[in-house]
């Protein structure tokens, strides 16, 4: 998976697109995970289940690429755990206040011409763009 | 019944298209955001090809009556650019450029028993109960009760 993957992201990309459609088509939900994940961590009766079974399906198919494609799981994060808790934190607070993700504001929210989901897209975006060059380029410690 | 076995198939489909699109590698989102390294372009194409197949299939689906298993459609309607929004998603960005790793990678990662994908785990979780209590104290809640955006 190292270098330039032109094929497989495209594929891997409509077939992100397809399985958001397809909530969608069959439920009326749009696919954000941090909105779907937000909803089961703080339950609604009548509106949790969905939400689970949904993130379940996403670790099943984790577990069946992991089987036929181990590459797509070779992880590897090169910055301490300080840094890795910090990240953590804020990606889920983040996507909390902002309400969505790369997939609900990203895909879903881009996808539908959503206002609001372009500028937060092009926000979180320029910010991960700016923080990469700052912790890579400028300094060190990270 | 038959609406939840759907559901669970998007799920496995969307993590299917996750790892063959090497999203589900931190190492691979950090070649895309780091654009004076070796930029690797290849997410680029994974934004591109989810969003343009959503963007195609959106307006044919919306038109219909209601989703197959639902009486309506759960979709966001709100157009107004406020302070929550800004915040929230340059929080974000900050954490996804600092690790690598956004909301659905993480969750995927655990499946492959990485010490440093458990520790972002749980600190994304955490983040997402703390929010409230931040908000309020940041004077950023404006909308209770209203829908989310994704």
């Amino acid at each position: 998976m190292e270098g330039f993957t032109p094929v497989l992201s495209t594929i891997g990309g409509i077939m992100i697109g397809l399985a958001a459609v397809g909530l969608l088509y069959f439920n009326g939900r749009i696919a954000g995970i941090s909105g779907i994940m937000g909803g089961v961590l703080r339950p609604q009766k009548g509106d949790t289940l969905w939400r689970a079974v949904f993130l379940l399906g996403l670790l099943a198919g984790a577990l069946t690429v992991m089987w036929l494609h181990p590459e797509s799981f070779d992880l590897r994060v090169d910055v301490s755990d300080p840094t890795v808790i910090l990240g953590g934190f804020l990606v889920g607070i983040g996507t909390r206040i902002g309400n969505g993700c790369t997939s609900g504001h990203g895909v879903c929210g881009v996808g539908r011409l959503a206002p609001r989901s372009i500028v937060a897209s092009a926000v979180f975006f320029g910010c991960a763009v700016l923080t990469t060059f700052l912790v890579r380029h400028v300094w060190e410690g990270f | 019944m038959p609406g939840y076995l759907l559901v669970f198939f998007c799920g496995v489909l969307f993590a299917a298209g996750l790892g063959l699109s090497g999203m589900t590698l931190p190492q691979k989102v950090i070649g895309f955001l780091d654009f004076a390294g070796e930029w690797d372009p290849s997410l680029a194409l994974v934004m591109v090809g989810s969003a343009g197949v959503y963007f195609v299939f959106y307006r044919r689906i919306i038109r219909r009556a209601h989703p197959l298993f639902d009486v309506s459609f759960h979709v966001p309607t709100r157009t107004d650019i406020d302070q929550r929004l800004i915040v929230g998603a340059a929080l974000f960005g900050i954490g996804w450029g600092l690790v690598g790793f956004c909301p659905g990678p993480a969750l995927t990662a655990l499946v492959s028993g990485y010490d440093k994908a458990l520790i972002f785990f749980v600190a994304m979780v955490t983040g997402m109960y703390a929010y409230r209590t931040v908000d309020a104290i940041a004077g950023l809640r404006t909308d209770e009760g209203t829908a989310v955006d994704g």
